[in-house]
C-alpha cells in the first residue's frame, strides 16, 4: 500500500513534468499542440540508448535527452507555427505518429515495438538509484518538478512570458505592439519540448524500460487533459491536474479492481472530463490570475483622492 | 497589370507542362515510372480506390470547417460506428442469404445511425461552445472521439471484424489489368454520391441555405436561414458519407474500434490539401493522396510500415507552401 501510493507521487510527478511543459505551450501561448507524447518518447529513448549502450553518466543522458527533444521541437516548431490553432494542432498530431511509427519501424536502434529493456540504474554522486527503494526516487523526481516549477515561473513573470500572454489574447495586436510571434512561439514550443525530455529520460530511468505502445495519442490527450482540468494558464492547476489524472487512472488497480474496469472505461473518463470541462467550467479548477487593471486603477485614483 | 503579368506566367507554364507530357511517348512514360505500363495503371486504380474513400470521408471534414470553422475530430469515430452497425445488421441478415438487397439495407441503417450520432454530438457537445473560446470545441471534439472509439471497443470488443462481401470478390480482368468488383463498387458509389452532394449542394434551397452559412453564419442567421437545422443537417451528411466510406474499408480491410482515427486523419489531410471548406477541393485531394500512398511505396520504396508517414509529410509541406491548399480561399485576417 505505502509503496503503492509512493509509486502514485512519482507518477504524479513525472506527469506534472509534462503537464507543466505543456501548459506554457497551451496554457501561456495559446498554442494547441498535441505531440507532448512524440517529445517525451523521444527523451525517454535517447536515454535508454545512451545509457545501454555506454553505461555511461546519467547527467549527459539527461542532458542529451533535453537536447534532442529540444531539437526536435525546433524543427516541428519552426515550420508549423506559422500556422492557425486548429491547423497547428493538425500538424502536431501528424508529428506525434511520425514519431511513434518511426520508433516502431526502427528496430536497429529502437528494437521496435519490444521497446528497450534493462536500463541500468542512474548512479548520481556515486549513490544507485534502484527503483525498488521508491524513496529516493520520490524525492529525486520532485527535485525536478520543482526546478521546472520555478523555471517556469520565473519565465511566466518575465518580460518573456507576458509576450506569450499578449500572444494567447490577441496576436495580431500583439504584433502591432512590436511582438516578434513567430520567434516567440517557437521559443516556448522548444523550451516546452526541452522540459518534456527531461520527464521521457526520468521515466526511462524509474521503469527500466520504455516500450512505444507508452507513448500513444491517448498519453498526449492526458497531458492536455490535466492543463485544461487544472486550468489553462496556471501552472499550480497543471499539478493538481496530473495528481487528479493520474490518481483516476491508477485508483483502480490501488482499489484491486482492475478486473472489473477494463482500460476503456478510464480513456472514456478522460474524454468525459475533457467536454465536460469545457461545457461547465472553461477556465478549469484553478482559474488563471491575471492582473486587474480596473482595481488598480481605481486603488490610485482613490489614492490620489485623498491625497 | 501585375496581376495580369502573373497570370501570364503561370499559363505559359502550364502551357510548357503539356507539351513535356505530350511528348512523352510511352516508353518514357515507362521510364518514369520505372515500371511497366499495365502495372502503373493497376498503381493507379488502386490509387483512386483508395482516394475515393479518403474523398468520401474528406467531405464531412470539410463542409463541418466551411460552416463552423472548427476541425470535427470525431468524425472518424462516426465513420467507425456506422460501419459497426452495418456489419452487425448485414451479420445478422446475411445468414438467410447473400442477398444484395439486404447489404443496401445494411448500410442504409449504418448511415442512418452514424447521422444520428454525428447530429447528437453536435447538439450535446459543440453547440454550448460555439460562443466560447476557440480551443473549446476544439478540445471537446477531442474528448468525444475518445470516448466512443472507448465505447466501441467495450461494446463490440477490441477484436478486428472482418465485412464479408455481398458478391464473389474474384477480379475481373479487362485488357492488361485487373479490377475487383470491390473497386468497381467503390469508385462508381463514390462518383454518384459525389454527383448528387455537388447537385444538391448547388441546385436547392437547403444546399443554397448551407453556402449562405458558410459564407456568413451571422448574416445567413439575419436572412431568416434556421442557421441551427443547417449546421444539423450538415453534420448528418457528413456522418452518412463517413459510414459508407467506413463500410468500404471494412469489406476490403478489417472493421475495429480505431479504424477512424488513421482514415480520419488521412481523409483531414486530404480536406486540407484540396483547400479545406472546398467540396470540390475535398474530392480532389482524397484521390491525390490515395495516389501518392500507392506510389510512394511502390516508387519510392518506402516500407508499407512508414505508409502513413507518406500523407504527414505530405501535409506539413503542404502547410508550409501553401496554407490554403489547391482551390481553397485565401482568409482575410481581421482586426
Amino acid at each position: 500500500m505505502t509503496n503503492f501510493l509512493l509509486l502514485l507521487i512519482i507518477y504524479i510527478g513525472i506527469y506534472s513534468i509534462l503537464s507543466l511543459s505543456q501548459n506554457l505551450i497551451t496554457g501561456f501561448t495559446g498554442l494547441l499542440s498535441i505531440c507532448h507524447a512524440a517529445f517525451f518518447a523521444i527523451g525517454a529513448y535517447t536515454t535508454a540508448i545512451y545509457l545501454v549502450h555506454t553505461n555511461g553518466s546519467f547527467w549527459i543522458a539527461l542532458l542529451l535527452s533535453a537536447l534532442i527533444s529540444t531539437l526536435s521541437g525546433f524543427l516541428i516548431g519552426l515550420p508549423s507555427l506559422r500556422l492557425r490553432g486548429d491547423y497547428l494542432a493538425i500538424a502536431t498530431l501528424g508529428f506525434g505518429e511520425i514519431v511513434k511509427n518511426l520508433i516502431i519501424n526502427l528496430d536497429s536502434i529502437t528494437r521496435g515495438p519490444m521497446g528497450i529493456n534493462n536500463i541500468p540504474s542512474p548512479k548520481i554522486f556515486g549513490f544507485v538509484f534502484n527503483p525498488a527503494v521508491k524513496l529516493n526516487y520520490v524525492v529525486f523526481v520532485w527535485i525536478f518538478v520543482f526546478i521546472t516549477f520555478f523555471t517556469l515561473k520565473r519565465i511566466v513573470h518575465s518580460r518573456f512570458g507576458r509576450a506569450l500572454e499578449a500572444i494567447r489574447e490577441d496576436e495580431i495586436a500583439a504584433s502591432t505592439m512590436g511582438i516578434n510571434i513567430v520567434l516567440y512561439k517557437v521559443v516556448s514550443f522548444t523550451v516546452g519540448a526541452f522540459f518534456a525530455g527531461i520527464a521521457g529520460s526520468l521515466w526511462a530511468v524509474y521503469n527500466q524500460s520504455v516500450a512505444p505502445q507508452t507513448f500513444d495519442f491517448i498519453l498526449s490527450v492526458m497531458v492536455l487533459c490535466m492543463v485544461v482540468l487544472g486550468g489553462m494558464g496556471n501552472n499550480l492547476g497543471s499539478i493538481i491536474g496530473a495528481a487528479i489524472i493520474v490518481t483516476t487512472s491508477e485508483l483502480p488497480r490501488l482499489l484491486g479492481f482492475s478486473n472489473i474496469f477494463p482500460p476503456q472505461i478510464n480513456q472514456m473518463v478522460f474524454g468525459l472530463l475533457l467536454v465536460l470541462v469545457m461545457i461547465y467550467r472553461p477556465q478549469g479548477i484553478l482559474t488563471r490570475k491575471r492582473v486587474d487593471f480596473e482595481k488598480l486603477l481605481s486603488k490610485k485614483i482613490k489614492m490620489e483622492g485623498k491625497s | 497589370m501585375l496581376f495580369i503579368l502573373n497570370q501570364l506566367v503561370v499559363l505559359t507554364k502550364i502551357v510548357e507542362l503539356i507539351k513535356i507530357l505530350y511528348n512523352l511517348n510511352k516508353e518514357d512514360a515507362m521510364q518514369l515510372f520505372n515500371l511497366p505500363l499495365n502495372e502503373v495503371i493497376q498503381h493507379i486504380i488502386n490509387g483512386i480506390t483508395v482516394g475515393a474513400i479518403y474523398s468520401l470521408i474528406a467531405l464531412g471534414y470539410t463542409m463541418v470547417y466551411g460552416i463552423l470553422k472548427m476541425i470535427n475530430f470525431a468524425h472518424g469515430e462516426f465513420l467507425m460506428m456506422g460501419t459497426y452497425v452495418s456489419l452487425l445488421i448485414w451479420d445478422s441478415l446475411r445468414k438467410g442469404g447473400n442477398n444484395p438487397f439486404f447489404y443496401i439495407l445494411a448500410v442504409i441503417c449504418g448511415m442512418i445511425f452514424s447521422a444520428i450520432l454525428g447530429v447528437t454530438v453536435e447538439k450535446v457537445a459543440y453547440r454550448p461552445l460555439r460562443k466560447s473560446l476557440r480551443l473549446a470545441p476544439l478540445l471537446s471534439a477531442i474528448g468525444v472521439s475518445i470516448i466512443l472509439s472507448n465505447l466501441a471497443a467495450l461494446i463490440f470488443g477490441t477484436k478486428s471484424k472482418k465485412f464479408e462481401y455481398p458478391f464473389s470478390n474474384s477480379p475481373v480482368v479487362i485488357g492488361m489489368v485487373s479490377i475487383t468488383p470491390h473497386q468497381i463498387l467503390v469508385i462508381a458509389a463514390s462518383l454518384f454520391l459525389m454527383f448528387f452532394l455537388t447537385l444538391f449542394i448547388n441546385k436547392t434551397r437547403w444546399g443554397k441555405a448551407m453556402r449562405a452559412a458558410s459564407e456568413d453564419i451571422d448574416t445567413a442567421s439575419l436572412m431568416g436561414i434556421n442557421v441551427d437545422g443547417i449546421i444539423s443537417l450538415t453534420f448528418a451528411i457528413g456522418a452518412a458519407l463517413a459510414a459508407i466510406a467506413g463500410v468500404f474499408m471494412g469489406m476490403e480491410y478489417k472493421v475495429y474500434p480505431t479504424m477512424g482515427t488513421m482514415a480520419g486523419l488521412k481523409a483531414f489531410i486530404a480536406a486540407v490539401f484540396g483547400g479545406i471548406g472546398n467540396i470540390v477541393g475535398a474530392m480532389v485531394g482524397g484521390i491525390i493522396i490515395g495516389l501518392l500512398e500507392t506510389f510512394g511505396v511502390v516508387i519510392f520504396g518506402i516500407p508499407q510500415g512508414l505508409k502513413d508517414t507518406i500523407s504527414f509529410l505530405v501535409l506539413i509541406l503542404i502547410l508550409i507552401v501553401k496554407p490554403t491548399g489547391l482551390l481553397g480561399k485565401k482568409l482575410k485576417e481581421k482586426v
